[in-house]
């Protein structure tokens, strides 16, 4: 049994007036996995939000800023969904540890939002107690308001609020229904009820039957089953319609980043052209003039010119999730993730990896089996990441002509794509049944997986993800690939002879690459496309920025575009060389920092670069054999 | 391990979720796994007493979808068999 919670008879919620003061801890969203919560941080916090990491560990934290109606403002802290307070993984561990108030970074909260899904109250009230017990003033939010009316239930609010003794509101997350309830708790002005003293059941059934009654006393009517759902999962996760339609989405998704991307990149192309002249007819010529044309617009521009293709391909990511597609996905993919001895929970990180390996390295931290975790961790960059889609559109579009294979349906291009993503895929399998069934062999971790109804993904929260996107694509532009730019161009320019820059064969860069190019002849690669070898080790799209930049520099081919100057330096067996190359090598310095920090030592990362790099090595040298 | 038994004698056999179809629904009589892994499954809503539905399949059969307590929750084969029931009501096949 738990000691009474703030048992003031005071009429409202006594937030401390220090809530919005700079020093205070914030007030923190929990629920349960899939209860929207998510959705109610981003309604709260609109664009004033942020992504870090917990200091000394890499679970992700989401904070932001809610702003009241009197212009007050409200820190607010997105915690990892877990069912129970029973902490079992790192993030449920984090998630505890932070509503206890043990994290010394974030301070202890000052407030709880706890975010409930109503279509399934009776069982998430069980994480009520638990929490309500905390003593901190706490909100109980039942989410998902339209849906429950829509199935025909319903909840009497101001029976459960007496029931548990703390504040409750129904509302909707999606709609924007009820916020008005939220705001005014974060501002103090939401009724209290007389607390209440609930027990605290470690007991997992009698805690059920607990809350069962609780929800009775709230005349709670759970709605009928989501009939669409159920339609849908008629065709998704039918035997034969099943993997069709899967297999579907994925050709629509690099057809589309072919056909309708293609104008809006030629459009961001012409910009960066128009731009790029500007800057040369307004500054005088100098070495400054130079640089900037050089490494920034054709350098940096070459790669900025390809977020459309990268804002595509994360509308559908963002589309697939929220609209509760992606679970099923997961559900037809466990087979073969079963087969070469990985669990179900290494799927969501390889899938995201799809985005970028980083993200999904940290969150494999849900994996509580840490031979299945670190079997994740060296898989998870042969997925094919955002940052390879740059360098595999330029190398397709100048080497692959486009000709339909299925009609309008899919291309050649497209299809070269697709071939590469599975090039990519079946290198993280193979390595994963090798791993586990040597060095990492171990017992199997039981699967479970909630299947969420369908909903229609929001204009809103896919908004919020292109912005946040466009945001850390930009700044990478920005940053680690502009650096390398500007060093690029500083080592083609020496050694000055009598003042002047060498030819760029005879520069710093140019004898750097001419240096390894015996190494990358037998791949059929020259010293030019070797210097982007090594520029690409920060950050794999930094090839695409130093082409563009090298070609630009160089009076043979300044006047042609990148695509043509390709063709003239690469062989068409070269070509294919060059995308197995980046299918498999790991350059990426990010990645390999994470999979450090991860695996504590520099151990794992050394293999996994080298191991990459071999196989790297030797698919493209077979690459270029075949095809030669 | 944690035992949960409902009123079993110790000889009689019962099937597992494994052996429901698409449709069958039954009720949940014990888990068989470490403690951990059973109070995972409680806390997604399959607790003893709990009423169980077969939904649909991945292709090849595995994993499955159950409907229980109000949501819908994917089980592996392997950890499915763990589960014993007794079976309330087959669908009657078209």
């Amino acid at each position: 049994m738990s000691g009474c919670q703030g048992c003031s008879a005071a009429p409202v919620v006594e937030l401390p007036a220090s809530l919005t003061g700079k020093r205070s801890g914030p007030v923190a969203l929990i629920g349960p996995p899939n209860s929207g919560k998510t959705t109610l941080f981003n309604r709260l916090t609109g664009l004033r939000q942020k992504v870090a990491n917990f200091p000394g560990v890499t679970v992700e934290r989401h904070t932001g800023i809610a702003e009241l109606d009197d212009g007050r403002e409200v820190p607010l802290i997105d915690l990892p969904g877990l069912y129970s307070l029973a902490p079992r993984s790192e993030d449920e561990q984090i998630a505890y540890d932070v509503l206890t108030g043990q994290r010394g970074d974030t301070g202890k909260p000052q407030a709880v939002l706890l975010v409930l899904d109503s279509t399934n109250l009776a069982r998430h009230l069980m994480l009520a107690a638990p929490i309500l017990a905390l003593g901190i003033p706490t909100l109980i939010i039942l989410n998902m308001a339209d849906d429950l009316r829509k199935r025909g239930g319903q909840v009497d609010v101001a029976a459960l609020s007496a029931e548990l003794g703390a504040p409750v509101a129904l509302i909707s997350a999606r709609q924007g229904e009820g916020l008005e309830q939220v705001f005014r708790f974060l501002a103090g002005a939401l009724p209290k009820p007389a607390p209440k003293e609930l027990p605290i059941l470690q007991d997992v059934p009698k805690c059920r039957q607990w809350a069962g009654r609780v929800g009775n006393q709230a005349r709670y009517r759970a709605p009928a089953p989501p009939k669409w759902t159920r339609r849908l999962d008629a065709v998704f996760l039918h035997p034969l319609a099943g993997p069709l339609v899967f297999l579907g989405v994925v050709i629509l998704v690099f057809q589309t980043i072919f056909s309708i991307a293609d104008p809006a990149k030629d459009v961001v192309d012409r910009l960066i052209h128009i731009s790029g002249n500007w800057v040369a007819s307004v500054l005088p010529d100098s070495l400054f003039r130079s640089l900037l044309l050089d490494g920034v617009w054709n350098g940096v521009g070459s790669v900025v010119v390809f977020l459309p293709q990268v804002l595509l391909l994360f509308l559908f990511i963002g589309i697939l999730e929220d609209s509760g597609y992606l679970a099923r996905a997961a559900l037809i993919a466990d087979r073969t993730m079963a087969r070469v001895g990985l669990q179900g929970k290494s799927f969501i990180p390889l899938l995201s990896a799809y985005a970028c390996a980083v993200p999904a390295i940290m969150a494999t931290r849900t994996i509580e089996n840490k031979r299945d975790r670190m079997a994740t961790i060296l898989i998870a960059p042969f997925m094919t990441c955002s940052a390879r889609l740059p360098v595999y559109t330029l190398i397709i579009a100048a080497f692959i002509p486009n000709h339909p294979v299925l009609g309008s349906v899919l291309g050649t291009r497209a299809l070269a794509m697709l071939g590469l993503y599975a090039l990519g895929f079946m290198a993280a399998v193979g390595t994963a049944r090798v791993l586990k069934s040597s060095v990492l062999k171990s017992g199997r971790a039981p699967f479970l997986l909630e299947m969420p109804s369908y909903r229609w993904p929001t204009l809103q929260s896919l908004g919020l993800r292109l912005l946040d996107r466009s945001a850390v694509f930009l700044r990478r532009a920005g940053t680690v690939i502009l650096l390398v730019m500007v060093v690029l161009w500083i080592m083609a320019h020496l050694p000055l002879t009598n003042g002047h820059a060498p030819a760029i064969e005879h520069s710093l860069a140019g004898t750097l690459g001419r240096t390894i190019e015996p190494a990358i002849k037998p791949l059929g690669l020259n010293w030019k496309i070797g210097i982007g070898l090594i520029t690409s080790l920060a950050a794999r799209e930094t090839i695409v920025a130093t082409l563009g930049s090298i070609y630009g520099m160089d009076p043979e081919s300044n006047q042609l575009g990148l695509q043509t100057a390709l063709q003239h330096e690469l062989s068409f067996g070269g070509a294919v060389a060059l995308l197995v190359f980046f299918a498999f090598a790991m350059q990426c310095i990010s990645t390999i920092a994470v999979v450090r920090r991860e695996t504590g030592g520099w151990k794992w990362p050394a293999l996994q670069f080298t191991y990459m790099g071999v196989l790297a090595y030797i698919g493209s040298f077979v690459a270029f054999h075949v095809l030669r | 391990m944690l035992q949960l038994n409902g009123n079993k004698t110790p000889f009689e056999m019962l099937p597992t979720l494994v052996e429901l179809n698409y449709g069958d629904a039954a009720v949940l009589d014990s888990i068989d796994l470490p403690a951990e892994e059973a109070r995972r499954l409680m806390e997604l809503g399959f607790l003893p007493g709990a009423r169980v539905t077969a939904g649909r399949t991945a292709p090849g059969g595995d994993p499955r979808v159950f409907q229980v307590d109000g949501s819908e929750i994917a089980l592996r084969r392997e950890t499915a068999r763990h589960l014993t029931v007794r079976v309330e009501k087959r669908r009657r096949k078209s």
